[in-house]
């Protein structure tokens, strides 16, 4: 039953893919990019990979089929023809294509318990858990606490490349338009949007603060977070939105979420661990663990929710 | 008493797939857009919202039927706006309708 599932889903993503080649609309185009991205979450679902799943929906289905949009907004919304034949690249590709096909022959097969991943780090992660840690989501302790430094360096990155956004596009204030388009036409989005913002922002505070015990955690909570805003700016207008979170807050929201991440491993230290050793941080290690994760987690969901909406903020106020 | 109930939930999966199928057959089959609006809001509201009633049925009470209970209210609200504005971006866009006017 669950191979029906997988084929069915890889069946639908392969012809996705080859309908955003065939494609010359780009609003098309972004359309179905956001559809591959629904249908690899519901892959990663049928792995097991609901974190992972969780991310893909809210960041690939959810914002970058918005900021897609709001390019293609910006500057053309059909295909340019393509200036070469399509001989090279297409045989580039089916090279590399065939050259990984023949790097999977020596992969343990799926699910093998004597793959060398499960043998090593992961049984002992999934082992050490419940004593060191006591969350009962492996992916959480994984990624806060014994790989808190990647995630620490992960956060940097997208700290960068906000930084990197906002050196590009830059950002326009403008003060009319405040309003948006057609009020009187937007009267149901704008209901409906209201509706369901402080729900959005609501189910953002469950994932954030949920993460040690299901599926989620800092990432997944920052981008439903500033979806919530994104919603609220389209059916409301930009204007509105900054209103709400100005783009001076949210320039400095994304460089205090990192700080707050550094800053509990400064804490650490200075209470004696090492850097980022969640559990001196309270009397009893295990609370300390608790401790540790949930404030990184809060500074990786500032940080997301900052980076995304500026990058939103930045692509919008743009467009005249 | 399980008999009943796991009856009336295939009913109403079954229901939900058969309008999931039909609006799927009139998206293909319609000729214009907003004929196809109609199609696919059958899919959004009747389809998936069976569908579910149906899943909640099977899952008897638990924290699994308040969860699809959730989907249900939020498929209800987002299907009808999600169609409204698509309809509503194809008139400011001057999307004519196809009319038919062979017999007037």
């Amino acid at each position: 039953m669950e191979y029906l599932i997988d084929i069915v889903l890889l069946g639908l993503l392969m012809i996705t893919g080859f309908a955003i080649v065939r494609m010359k609309s780009l609003l098309a185009v972004a359309m179905l990019t956001s559809i591959y991205s629904l249908l690899s979450a519901s892959l990663f679902v049928v792995l097991d990979a609901v974190d992972v799943a969780l991310t893909e929906a809210a960041i690939g289905a959810g914002i970058s089929t918005i900021l897609i949009l709001a390019t293609v907004a910006l500057t053309s919304d059909e295909e340019k023809a393509p200036r070469h034949t399509p001989l090279l690249p297409l045989i580039v590709v089916i090279a590399t294509g065939a050259a990984l096909i023949y790097g999977t022959l020596d992969m343990p097969h799926y699910g093998d318990p004597t793959a060398p991943v499960h043998r090593y780090a992961a049984q002992s992660y999934l082992h050490d858990t419940p004593a060191d840690i006591g969350v009962s989501n492996v992916v959480t302790s994984v990624l806060a606490s014994y790989r808190g430094y990647d995630t620490l360096g992960e956060v940097t990155v997208i700290f960068t490349a906000g930084i990197g956004v906002l050196a590009l596009l830059g950002y326009r204030t403008r003060r009319r338009n405040i309003q948006g388009p057609g009020i009187r036409k937007l009267v149901v989005l704008r209901v409906i949007a209201k509706l369901f913002f402080p729900l959005i922002l609501l189910f953002a505070l469950y994932v954030l603060f949920h993460g040690d015990y299901g599926p989620g955690g800092g990432f997944q909570a920052g981008v439903i977070f500033a979806t919530g805003f994104i919603l609220y700016a389209l059916a409301f207008g930009l204007g509105n939105a900054q209103r709400v979170i100005p783009h001076q807050l949210l320039r400095s929201m994304m460089a205090v979420g990192v700080l707050i991440y550094a800053a509990v491993g400064i804490e650490s230290m200075l209470l004696g661990g090492k850097f980022l050793e969640y559990r001196v941080l309270a009397d009893d290690p295990v609370t300390g663990q608790h401790l540790g994760i949930m404030i990184i987690e809060l500074g990786v969901g500032i940080t997301v929710a900052a980076v995304m909406l500026i990058i939103y903020y930045g692509f919008v106020s743009r467009r005249d | 008493m399980d008999l009943v109930l796991d009856i009336l939930s295939w009913i109403l999966l079954l229901a939900g797939a058969i309008f999931l199928l039909i609006g799927a057959i009139g998206v293909l089959r319609f000729p214009d857009f907003y004929t196809r609006l109609h199609a696919v809001s059958i899919c959004d509201t009747l389809g998936a919202g069976l569908v579910l009633l149906g899943l909640i049925l099977q899952g008897g009470l638990s924290l699994v039927t308040v969860k699809l209970l959730l989907m249900f209210y939020f498929m209800i609200f987002t299907g009808p706006t999600a169609v409204h504005a698509l309809a509503e971006a194809a008139l400011q866009g001057k999307l004519k309708p196809v009319i038919d006017d062979r017999e007037s």
